[in-house]
């Protein structure tokens, strides 16, 4: 069973590889955003997968529990995903304000239109 | 699910899926022994995401335009990114075993002694809190400098808009 050990990561890693491609080659920004947070969310999922024991209670502190999962991780993606809406909200507010000033969100009509005429 | 979201054209749909997607991700944290983080990416990730997202969308087109179609180059970018680090994993430890690395360094002192420390039973609030509230700090300075940035953005366009009196002014919502 130690190939399946693993299988975290392979999810994990299957997520990331998705959002990363969105990020890489689609054209609309907003798509680009929603890629951004799928690979986010892919490295949530490390981590908290990382910080779980098989057989463990959430870290809670109750009596007669003696094996907890590893509560650093949470903590620490409890601040990755706060600041995650942060970098989501900067970024659509970039994509809202290239709309208002180009006409559009799409990357390829904005290389056209900067190739045409300039813009102000 | 997030390949059905990245190939939705209809950036609402798309929307929307990402807002189960999330929830299906926050439904995992719990399953993993994580009911702070399942808590927070619900209300945040699946909340406050996809009401960014519309109020986004309400100001943009709403539908994707055809592109390229498939694009090659990023496609085996991809796929050698992700086998590479697929080869990676196998140095890294099983899951779930709990002699992890992970497992050895400042969580058994969290787990042990955060309750004469601090005196409450959770032990993620307390290290939030208190072990790492520096931390906490920090993000609070982010989503300040994010606020910040929003509102420049956004607010700065409300201004140029006015200048020219003429220009017709199109129906947009602030954040």
């Amino acid at each position: 069973m130690d190939w399946l050990g693993h299988f975290n990561y392979w999810v994990v890693i299957f997520l990331m590889m998705t959002g990363f491609y969105a990020v890489i080659a689609r054209g609309n920004m907003v798509k680009i955003i929603i890629g951004l947070n799928i690979f986010q969310t892919s490295v949530f999922i490390l981590f908290i997968s990382a910080g779980k024991i098989i057989g463990a209670s959430s870290p809670v502190l109750e009596k007669g529990v003696d094996l907890y999962s590893n509560p650093l991780p949470h903590v620490l993606i409890l601040t990755a995903i706060v600041v995650g809406v942060a970098t989501t909200a900067v970024g659509l507010a970039l994509a809202v304000r290239v709309r208002e000033n180009y006409g559009s969100i799409q990357d390829d009509q904005l290389t056209e239109e900067e190739d045409g005429e300039p813009n102000t | 699910m997030a390949v059905a979201v990245l190939r939705m054209r209809d950036l609402f749909a798309a929307v929307m899926l990402f807002a189960i997607y999330s929830l299906v991700s926050a439904s995992l944290f719990a399953v993993l022994d994580a009911g702070d983080v399942a808590l927070t990416e619900a209300a945040v990730g699946a909340g406050i995401s996809t009401i960014l997202m519309l109020v986004a969308l309400s100001l943009a087109p709403r539908h994707e335009d055809r592109g390229r179609g498939r694009n090659l180059t990023a496609l085996v970018v991809v796929l050698v990114t992700g086998a590479t680090l697929v080869y990676a994993t196998w140095d890294l430890p099983p899951f779930g075993a709990a002699d992890n690395p992970i497992h050895q360094h400042v969580a058994p002192y969290y787990l042990e002694e955060s309750y004469k420390d601090i005196g409450i039973p959770n032990v993620v609030a307390s290290v939030l809190a208190s072990y790492r509230s520096i931390d906490t700090l920090g993000e609070v300075y982010v989503i300040f400098t994010a606020g910040i940035g929003v509102m420049m953005l956004l607010g700065a366009t409300r201004k140029r808009r006015r200048q020219p009196a003429d220009e017709p002014i199109e129906g947009e919502e602030g954040e």
